[in-house]
């Protein structure tokens, strides 16, 4: 399992690897944001979580159609589920994979990027707490899609339109943590229903995807 | 070591061969011949356990077999040295160098995959083969884009360090590797069209 996480990093880091799209995407999406609604301070104050949460999923979306599809073209998919190692494991550490080079960058980023969103300063901790619970979710459920969608030639729309809707759960509970913790309220309510999603992801979608890639490989 | 009784396999939903039935013992190989289509990679690709048999039998010890397809898995961001190490530590071995010079690529163990021509990728394919250590090979045509001298390299690997040494290969190919083993022809045991069209656990 760490041979492949090893791999998986190296392979992102390296050149036509893509790490750092997702953070320049993200970076555009909040600086277009107050070219679009106006620079009125108090405006994007109020709406700085929702952008910022919608704007981590976009870019964390941004990548997901590359988690199996290079394994998938050059055969070391196949090559890896004849191996010792489960395919269950191999899902794992491919979403662990996309949340480190991609979820967790976000996660550092978005408190700088709330900064250009003047967003509320008792926000920051729950921005960064509430990403940080939330996007190996939506690496998890995006490592499922991407097995769904393997085999497709031009798989990638069809993934965003099979992986935007599990996405909402997620979304709800992370702008509203957000939004209570800017508004000074208690927001451990849905930072724990956030938790809870992403353990249940954890603990359910490996098997998925092992499941649905076995079906796409034969 | 490796028994197949009556197996029966299907490409897309459609049954393709049926009643294939063999018996490898240690340091045995079996070639396996047919014209394009008659299902040779489709029956590697069920002993290899990666699609599910229409009807009978496949046996042998657990946590033995590798299976080489027509792509190699070689990442080409990663150089030579890399990417056997990656497999080796997959299959919880440790990389031995001495493999490099075996299959003619210890000039290129630095280079990147990326920068391989067709034969060169295809030998580091088959070096991964010597890297996992594994009984019982599943070759599905190894020599595509090798030279001669390529060719005959591997054949010697093949039956010096393989065969010799208690290993079994099932061997896809239309040229003839110079190895010591039988084959089999699988036009007869192509199954009629229409026939035992799959279940829909095939379909899927």
């Amino acid at each position: 399992m760490i041979a492949l996480l090893k791999r998986d990093l190296a392979l992102a880091l390296r050149a036509g690897g893509g790490f750092g799209l997702g953070l320049a995407f993200f970076l555009i999406v909040v600086v277009l944001v107050p070219f679009g609604v106006g620079p009125e301070a108090d405006v994007l104050t109020r709406i700085a979580p929702g952008i910022l949460w919608v704007g981590a999923l976009l870019a964390a979306l941004l990548s997901l159609d590359r988690i199996f599809a290079l394994d998938f073209e050059d055969g070391s998919l196949a090559l890896l589920a004849t191996s010792p190692l489960p395919l269950e494991a191999a899902g794992l550490v491919k979403a662990t994979a996309h949340w480190i080079t991609t979820g967790l960058p976000l996660t550092l980023a978005a408190p700088l990027f709330g900064f250009l969103l003047s967003m509320e300063t008792t926000a920051y901790g729950y921005l960064l707490v509430s990403l940080l619970i939330g996007t190996p979710a939506l690496s998890m459920i995006g490592t499922f899609g991407a097995a769904l969608t393997v085999g497709l030639k031009r798989g990638g729309l069809l993934l965003s339109l099979l992986v935007l809707p599990l996405y909402v759960p997620t979304l709800i509970f992370g702008a509203e943590a957000v939004r209570r913790g800017a508004a000074g309220l208690d927001a451990s309510a849905p930072l724990i229903l956030q938790a809870g999603i992403t353990a249940g992801c954890f603990a359910i979608l490996p098997f998925a995807t092992a499941a649905v890639l076995r079906i796409n490989l034969r | 070591m490796l028994h197949v009784t009556n197996l029966g396999c299907a490409r897309g939903g459609a049954a393709v061969l049926r009643d294939v039935s063999f018996d490898l013992r240690a340091g045995q190989a079996l070639i396996l011949r047919g014209p394009n289509g008659v299902g040779k990679t489709t029956l590697l690709r069920t002993l290899a356990g990666l699609q599910p048999a229409l009807s009978g039998d496949v046996t042998m010890p657990e946590e033995s077999a590798a299976y080489a397809s027509h792509a190699d898995g070689i990442k080409t961001a990663l150089t030579v040295t890399e990417n056997l190490r990656f497999w080796a530590e997959v299959y919880g071995l440790t990389f031995d160098a001495a493999i490099l010079r075996r299959f003619d690529l210890a000039d290129l163990r630095d280079r990147q995959g990326g920068t391989l021509s067709a034969g060169q990728k295809r030998r580091l394919g088959l070096a991964r083969l010597a890297v996992i250590g594994r009984k019982i090979l599943f070759l599905d045509e190894p020599t595509v884009s090798l030279d001669t001298g390529s060719v005959a390299m591997f054949a010697r690997w093949l039956q010096d360090s393989h065969l010799a040494q208690g290993g079994i290969a099932v061997i896809a190919t239309h040229i003839d590797l110079g190895i010591d083993a039988p084959a089999l022809d699988l036009t007869p045991f192509k199954s009629a069209p229409g026939t035992g069209g799959g279940t829909d656990e095939a379909f899927l």
